[in-house]
């Protein structure tokens, strides 16, 4: 396969002039390296970055469990890959870095990175390189709005998990017929956290929801102590808790609410991560349960998800999928994308494949809702939460009704006398 | 103070132009680099130049002046913030806006120095000051709407069409030659910095400054002198942070991990020398990809290995080379780099 | 305002400041008399919280007991790290004891990974969520423990510098160390007790801090820099100002956090670290050098 047009050669990645100044350059005229012919290869390799140290170890490792298993469930449903697997050290510099090594040991699409800094380093390099960038994790909506070709994001942005989660926190109160009167927005200033927020501004006062957001109080997620915060939101007495928090700091604030005795009928989060980790369970025990969380979740009944659970249990004897399928299943999903695109080009030339990728259209895959397809833009639009409560210690899938697994226990019962 | 490298500041012309020689072939090779180097050497030598400079930038201060700042992540973060904001919001041209972004890291540290000096505060008091001033800085930057916030600061990349090198649109190998020109031009100015009066009025004060006073030198203002030039460099570099990831977050830009990691080189190679911070870029950098390498190639699945010898390395060298690694070398090699 | 709501803050400040301080009471002993830039020094808390985290997981041990033999066997390794690591390197350039730190933190950080991995771990102590009413006031447990072995550790402390004749040695070091050389004391011996006294300090808080916090090895960094803030603000070297320091970092940020956003509150504790540094920079009860 020769590469003309680019006049880049792409394998050993020396860099030419298209790279100083994209397309200023007339093409290639006085560096270009000869095109050379690549083989076709009957496995996709994948650079899979992920922060495995790093202060982003704990999602990044969550994520890398999903990762080691896909090359075998794939290859059970036909498709196969290659994982190149690489540490971000939660670290740009890192990212970007090992990108381009990822690149150099012959990575035909990279997966990753669970950061949407480290995310937008590694874009940059691939639309260089004009190799395929299938993203499993990073919200930031400004990744899919800066024009790159070579990438795709097959997670929601912070708006669309705030509309989303917003949309079933109405249902879940119709369902139950609870009537909260009004609600704090506790959130991290962190990335994640702040964007959720700016969504939350904006979405809120067009939700029509049936009670009134009191005030939105942000925390450092390097604080170390919440107990502040809580008599805060204590003070308010709001009879909802909304919640945009990291593990750590989802345990803190349980734990100073408990102790507190603050307990309003609920702590819900819009769409964020942190009440279903694993060490929060092992932390609050039964006082884990009842908190609400909507966010895109595996889909029990999928065939795909049956697949990736069993092969998921015996690699990772320590932990549950029930509880990792948000990370591991989105991570799987992106090596499927990966895959399913080389499948149909039946290349591994990057332009080529990335036309595929962004043409996919997979019905069945592991997530809740349609099949996997993007925008222009290259993010998925159609990615849909579900209304997920913890019962009985595991993340349980309460609405919509059509993927629910048990019913929603709302408001919660009080933190005394819980088993 | 103990640090002696300067003793055999003995003027030997012949080891010195030797050095400068030497020098010149080395940059020269440097520029050929990308016509062999793949990509991700590339990315890597990027790597190296890039804390080659903030290390050079670090060195004036520390190295000569003797002044311990653990809060140089400030500098770049400004360095960083300000051209970005210029240019999303204004269009201005990085080129332009990193002189802004020098301004505002010149105001700030000068701030730092006058308590910092004229209180007195000294050694780990004035390194936890310069902490403490970086800590505000990213709290502060959190809570600034227009620069993002917390939520990060995006630049969006521009359209082929419209990149230009006015612009730092560009790849590894563009910032391939900036960061080499940067570390060229800083070594260049350290070495000229050495030997005028500026290097021996600092050196005096950082061995003694109580004589040194007493011979009529101005502490305060030569360590201002020292505080501001360290500052105004190493903001540049944050143009490089700015444009060349295209992201930029509070937590990332300001936190103390990134002032420790730009000061390990320096300190490696051999503070106060002039080669010193690029002998210990040139070591720590490819050090860390290899490690990588190594335990990739190994098919090792524990993250923090790399750490762990990484740390063992930079242990052994402050017990074996306490005085860095290139006075060492520049001995054996009969090359004189005099601090 | 409320004034049951203020007290209420003011108290929550004042215990998470008394834990603040327990942090930070070995570091101002090490510091303080050896002069060494201990950066690793949350690493060697986070180290006293697993250790906790072992003893109870395999004995049931209870972390306020679990202190004791914890701060014995950090003794041991205070001693030992001193006599054989950071020896070499007293009276030696801040810069080269600062890169020798911060590589024994980067390994310690990065070991603890490797054998722990990077979730969080919880103990879990039946009175961990009981809390006092007192009027309008809540008052947890867990916190009023560690705060009342923040003072217990003080006092002893206390006792042990001004009581017995190595403690007085040591201080004498402190005060003087070319006179304490020449009288004959082996300095670098009683560096060795400082360090090891001061670890253990670091070993026993740990076991404390796990009763309130869930251990991981992310929590090190911030530590290391929370106890050199408070220290700096009490003043080197001085056992009520670690105390006194933490109080008032602890106090000042739950107000700050409660009158405006807590997300800003960590600002607050720095813009007071240069308050001070500027106005007192020996501490609020150091002592002029």
């Amino acid at each position: 396969m020769f590469d003309r047009k680019s006049g880049v050669d792409r394998k050993s990645g020396r860099t030419t002039r298209r790279t100083i100044l994209q397309g200023t350059a007339a093409a290639g005229a006085l560096l270009a390296a000869p095109a050379i012919v690549r083989a076709q290869a009957a496995k996709l390799k994948v650079g899979l970055l992920l922060p495995k140290s790093g202060y982003l170890a704990a999602p990044g490792q969550s994520c890398h469990r999903g990762a080691i298993v896909a090359p075998k469930v794939l290859s059970d449903f036909g498709m196969q890959i290659e994982l190149i697997d690489i540490d971000t050290e939660s670290n740009v510099d890192v990212a970007r870095t090992q990108a381009e090594r990822a690149i150099n040991e012959g990575a035909h699409c990279i997966v990753g990175p669970f950061d949407s800094g480290a995310a937008l380093s590694i874009a940059q390099v691939c639309e260089q390189r004009k190799v395929p960038f299938v993203i499993n994790v990073a919200a930031a909506p400004q990744i899919t709005e800066q024009g790159y070709q070579f990438l795709v994001r097959n997670f929601p942005t912070g708006g669309q998990l705030v509309g989303n989660g917003l949309g079933l926190i109405k249902s879940l109160l119709t369902t139950t017929k609870a009537a909260p009167k009004t609600a704090v927005f506790l959130h991290a200033n962190d990335t994640f956290g702040t964007a959720q927020r700016g969504a939350m501004d904006a979405l809120f006062p067009k939700a029509d929801l049936p009670f009134k957001l009191l005030e939105s109080i942000a925390y450092d997620p390097k604080a170390q102590d919440l107990s502040v915060e809580v008599t805060k939101v204590r003070a308010l007495n709001p009879d909802l808790l909304l919640v945009v928090t990291r593990a750590a700091d989802a345990i803190k604030l349980v734990r100073d609410m408990v102790r507190q005795r603050f307990e309003p009928m609920g702590i819900v989060s819009p769409g964020s991560p942190g009440l279903y980790d694993e060490e929060f369970y092992q932390a609050l025990g039964p006082l884990a349960d009842f908190a609400v969380y909507n966010i895109p979740w595996a889909n029990p009944n999928a065939n795909m998800t049956k697949a990736l659970a069993a092969a998921y249990a015996p690699a990772n004897p320590k932990h549950r999928f029930a509880v990792e399928c948000f990370n591991v299943g989105f991570t799987f999903e992106a090596l499927l994308i990966a895959a399913d695109g080389f499948k149909r080009a039946g290349t591994t030339e990057g332009t080529a494949l990335m036309k595929a990728i962004r043409e996919t259209n997979i019905e069945d895959h592991v997530m809740i809702g349609g099949p996997i397809k993007f925008n222009e833009k290259g993010q998925n639009t159609g990615i849909v939460s579900a209304c997920v409560q913890n019962q009985d210690r595991t993340p349980t899938v309460v609405l919509p009704e059509a993927a629910a697994t048990a019913k929603p226990v709302f408001p919660m019962p009080p933190w005394q006398g819980r088993k | 103070m103990t640090v002696d490298v300067i003793q055999h500041a003995s003027g030997d012309d012949a080891e010195r132009t030797r050095m400068v020689w030497f020098a010149g072939i080395v940059v020269g090779l440097l520029a050929l680099v990308p016509l062999i180097a793949s990509r991700y050497a590339l990315s890597v030598l990027i790597l190296v130049f890039y804390f080659a400079y903030v290390g050079q930038a670090w060195n004036i201060m520390m190295g000569f002046a003797g002044q311990l700042s653990l809060g140089h992540a400030l500098y770049i973060g400004i360095g960083a913030y300000v051209p970005a904001l210029l240019w999303l919001h204004l269009g201005m041209s990085p080129i332009l806006g990193l002189f802004a972004g020098m301004a505002a890291a010149m105001l700030i540290a000068a701030a730092i120095g006058w308590l910092g000096f004229r209180f007195g505060i000294e050694g780990v008091y004035f390194a936890l000051l310069t902490i403490a001033f970086s800590e505000v800085a990213r709290v502060a930057v959190d809570h600034i709407p227009f620069a993002g916030g917390a939520g990060g600061l995006f630049l969006p990349v521009p359209a082929a069409n419209k990149a230009t090198v006015l612009n730092l649109d560009g790849g590894p190998l563009l910032y391939y030659y900036i960061t080499l020109a940067m570390a060229v031009a800083a070594t260049a100015l350290v070495a000229w910095l050495a030997r005028s009066r500026h290097g021996y009025i600092w050196r005096a004060i950082r061995e003694d400054p109580q004589a040194a006073e007493t011979l009529g030198i101005n502490l305060f203002s030569a360590k201002m002198r020292a505080i501001l030039l360290s500052a105004a460099m190493t903001s540049v570099a944050g143009v490089v942070n700015a444009f060349y990831y295209r992201n930029l977050f509070p937590a990332q830009s300001f936190d103390m991990s990134r002032s420790l990691e730009l000061i390990l080189a320096p300190i490696i190679g051999g503070l106060g020398t002039v080669l010193g911070p690029v002998v210990g870029a040139f070591i720590l950098t490819p050090a860390g990809e290899a490690l990588i390498a190594v335990t990739h190639r190994m098919g090792l699945n524990a993250p923090g290995t790399k750490g762990v010898i990484y740390g063992l390395i930079l242990m052994a060298m402050i017990c074996l080379k306490p005085e860095g690694v290139w006075p060492w070398i520049a001995r054996k090699l009969r090359l004189g780099d005099r601090a | 305002m409320n004034i049951g709501l203020l007290l209420n803050v003011a108290v929550q400040g004042l215990t998470t400041g008394l834990v603040y301080g327990l942090m930070a009471l070995g570091l101002s002993v090490i510091f303080g008399v050896v002069r060494i830039v201990n950066f690793a020094h949350g690493e060697f808390a986070v180290v006293g919280m697993y250790a906790a985290f072992l003893l109870f997981q395999a004995f049931g041990l209870d972390p306020i007991y679990a202190a004791i033999p914890i701060a014995g066997l950090f003794f041991l390794i205070g001693f030992a790290l001193q006599k054989v690591v950071i020896n070499p390197f007293v009276g030696r350039p801040e810069h080269e004891q600062f890169i020798l730190l911060v590589a024994v933190a980067m390994i310690i950080l990065n070991l603890l990974l490797m054998a722990f991995g990077p979730d969080g771990r919880p103990i879990n102590l039946s009175y961990a969520l009981d809390s006092y009413l007192v009027g309008p006031l809540i008052i947890d447990k867990v916190r009023l423990i560690s705060s009342a072995a923040a003072l217990v550790m003080s006092l002893g402390l206390f006792a042990f510098f001004r009581l017995t004749a190595t403690g007085t040695a040591i201080r004498a070091c402190t005060d003087n160390l070319t006179g304490a050389a020449v009288v004959g004391l082996d300095v670098k011996t009683l560096y060795a007790y400082t360090c090891g006294i001061g670890l253990a300090c670091v070993g026993a808080a740990g076991a404390m801090m796990i009763t309130i916090v869930d251990v991981a090895p992310t929590l090190a960094p911030g530590y290391t820099l929370l106890a050199f803030t408070i220290v700096i603000i009490g003043g080197l070297g001085s056992l009520t100002g670690a105390l006194v320091g933490g109080v008032l970092i602890g106090v000042s940020e739950a107000l700050m956090g409660y009158y405006f956003q807590p997300s800003m509150k960590s600002m607050f504790s720095f813009l007071l670290l240069i308050l001070v540094l500027a106005v007192r920079p020996q501490g609020l009860m150091g002592t002029r050098q």
